[in-house]
């Protein structure tokens, strides 16, 4: 069945192509991205399936491991792979129900654009090669460009014009870093790093790690590197505000969730993570405590948040990666939801801003509620799965015992707090009080609300089927841990994958 | 094994580059911020073959006694190069933009940026914090968007809405 694996990247590619052969004609492009990432949605949950006995591995274009670019599915990335598309499938339900007019963008372009988009997504979370993973940043990136500035208005140009330079930085730093880590190993292959970089000078592994986590960092958001992101995301349209701050910045989480378990198992910069996670989750929620826009205040908590997920990379235990994971799974979900339906907020109150927002609790319950579910889920309010996923943050973190841990103990309880009082706030100016001047309130499409209940009912989901997906982010972290299980699976007899090549040819 | 030092000339040639890159990059500009991208993405390029090795015969094409080249690092940079020369595009078009909107290409302030400055400059705690509750009326995207200081040197600022839209 590994013929299912390269679907992921493959189909919205050729989709993209596709839909931009197709420009003309709208309603044969929404039929395009919808089938494909429908089916995309499919197969992630087929490999999700697959993946629980053992990695699936596909030496691509069936040249052998090291040589060629290898493609892994394991636990961590078949899970990755089915938030993500069941996310970027909801999202896209959501735009198109949102028409045309509003937004000024052309139409044409965001179809093939978001595809790509998923392909990269797709593609950085599959990848068994660290340039590979570079070239899978890179499509995303590239497509997150052109969705981030779409229309071109001044407004997005100046987002724009700070978030590209700033995401143009940090592939630099990453191609810098595989440059390195190519001169000091001669491979690239994660598999065949994983053992290469066990034998090499401690001090060049720490350069490797440092380049590395600062790329991932910028790409995650976390603290020092983070200032990029609340004021380039808000920008942008409602669906690819959600779609990026869902995915984008959990493609770097999970860049360093393998790169810590894979290639670094000694943890040379467990220490440095721990702080930074600490920084990222107060100087996040700070942030948006102070903010007064609910675009803008749902931006800072997807910093802060952030933390929790470096937390729980940096404890450097199985059950702090499980948890880990956990999290980014949950927290995929919830930001995206509460994005959305900022959207729907906006498209019914004409606006964001909590100073202009009243009343809605009174002249739109059911937008209320859409926003109350979620944002007590982020908040982490028992028994909701925000709450499952600290509690397993806060159980890892008690189980390592060094004064770093409880001292983040304490930062996440009081990120937590600060989470649910500025959601509080929030809610108390947009949904209690009344309007300062009366809201056009318009009507909000049914095609729109559906995708952002939809979301908000996998989100309550997860924490009704938290045994279950706890259990699978618990093996994942043991296989994580245990590394043989990927590095077997990509290099059989530990030299060379299954593919051919012409060394294997000659000599044996 | 094989002689793993680096081309001594290659190595001076990056480091300048990098110097000159980062230089360029912390430019408020964007044009100049192209170049800097550029200078770096070739520095990078150039850190990419010094990483494969020693030069050596062709690889991959017929057999030969010599040593051969490493193919991979030459692959990278080839994707590299693509990527940067597509990033590069993306950039200008970006700057062209901005310049059509605001007849300059400046990045501009950040809003948040502002918002702390006309803070501090009333030294006053935020009462509602809001966008457009200042006292001089003035916008705090507008006023982020105004705020430039390195082109149009010795020139009144121009009015927002005056540039071709």
């Amino acid at each position: 069945m590994t013929w299912l694996v390269p679907l992921p990247v493959i189909l919205p590619l050729f989709g993209a192509g596709l839909a931009l052969a197709l420009y003309g004609r709208p309603k044969l492009q929404k039929t395009v991205s919808v089938t494909v990432l429908a089916l995309v949605l499919a197969v992630s949950v087929a490999l999700l399936v697959l993946a629980r006995s053992g990695p699936l591995v596909v030496d691509v274009g069936d040249w052998a491991a090291p040589v060629g670019i290898v493609l892994v599915v394991d636990r961590l990335s078949a899970l990755m792979l089915t938030v993500s598309s069941a996310v970027t499938l909801c999202v896209l339900l959501y735009s198109q129900a949102q028409g045309d007019d509003q937004e000024h963008a052309p139409v044409s372009i965001y179809h093939p654009t978001y595809l790509i988009l998923t392909a990269g997504v797709a593609d950085a979370f599959i990848s068994g090669d660290l340039f590979n993973i570079y070239v899978g940043f890179e499509i995303l990136l590239a497509a997150s460009y052109v969705l981030l500035t779409l229309g071109g208005t001044a407004e997005r140009i100046r987002a724009g014009s700070v978030y590209v330079v700033v995401a143009i930085t940090s592939s630099l730093l990453f191609l810098i870093g595989i440059a390195v880590t190519y001169a000091a190993t001669g491979t690239l292959n994660l598999a065949q790093l994983s053992t290469r970089l066990a034998e090499i000078d401690p001090g060049v592994r720490l350069v490797i790690a440092m380049l590395l986590m600062l790329a991932f960092g910028i790409k995650a958001a976390v603290f020092p590197l983070s200032f990029w992101l609340p004021d380039s995301y808000p920008t942008a349209p409602a669906p690819v505000t959600a779609v990026f701050a869902g995915l984008l910045t959990k493609v770097g989480v999970y860049a360093m969730i393998r790169t810590r378990t894979l290639l670094f198992p000694q943890g040379e910069l467990d220490t440095v993570l721990l702080v930074v996670a600490f920084a990222t989750m107060l100087v996040g929620i700070l942030g948006a405590v102070a903010q007064d826009d609910i675009k803008r205040l749902l931006s800072f908590t997807l910093v802060s948040h952030i933390g929790f997920m470096v937390l729980g990379i940096g404890l450097g235990t199985q059950l702090g990666w499980a948890a880990a994971i956990y999290y980014v799974v949950h927290h995929i979900t919830v930001q995206t939801a509460l994005f959305l339906v900022a959207g729907l907020i906006e498209r019914y109150g004409g606006t964001t801003s909590l100073t202009r927002l009243g009343g809605l609790a009174r002249t739109a319950p059911l937008l209320a509620i859409a926003f109350f579910l979620p944002a007590m889920n982020l908040a982490g309010i028992p028994p909701l799965s925000g709450f499952l996923g600290k509690l397993g943050l806060l159980e890892a973190s008690v189980q390592v015992g060094s004064p770093l841990a409880y001292t983040l103990v304490a930062g996440s309880v009081l990120t937590s707090l600060l989470t649910l009082y500025a959601l509080v706030k929030a809610w108390n100016k947009a949904f209690w009080q009344p309007a300062p001047a009366p809201l056009p309130a318009r009507r909000v499409p049914v095609g729109m609300a559906l995708p952002a209940v939809a979301l908000i009912v996998v989100s309550l989901g997860l924490t009704v089927a938290a045994g279950p997906l706890y259990r699978y982010t618990e093996q994942a972290a043991a296989d994580l841990s245990e590394r043989t299980p990927y590095i077997s699976s990509v290099l059989p007899d530990g030299h060379r994958g299954r593919g051919q090549s012409a060394w294997a040819e000659g000599h044996g | 094994m094989t002689d793993t030092a680096p081309n001594l000339t290659l190595v001076v040639v990056i480091a300048v580059l990098v110097a000159a890159g980062v230089y360029l990059l912390l430019e408020r500009s964007l044009s100049r911020i192209v170049l800097g991208i550029v200078l770096l993405g070739n520095a990078v390029n150039l850190l990419l073959l010094v990483a494969g090795g020693a030069a050596g015969s062709a690889p991959i094409v017929g057999t030969s006694d010599q040593p051969m080249s490493d193919p991979l690092a030459q692959a990278m940079v080839l994707t590299a190069i693509v990527i940067t020369l597509g990033l590069t595009a993306f950039v200008l078009a970006l700057s062209y933009r901005s310049w059509q909107l605001h007849r300059h290409d400046e990045v501009q302030d950040d809003v948040e940026d502002r918002r702390i400055a006309r803070l501090a400059a009333r030294d006053a705690p935020s009462v509602a914090g809001s966008d457009v509750d200042s006292d001089d009326g003035v916008d705090l995207d507008d006023e982020a968007r105004e705020t430039h200081d390195e082109t149009d040197e010795g020139r009144p600022a121009p009015v927002h809405g005056e540039g071709p839209r």
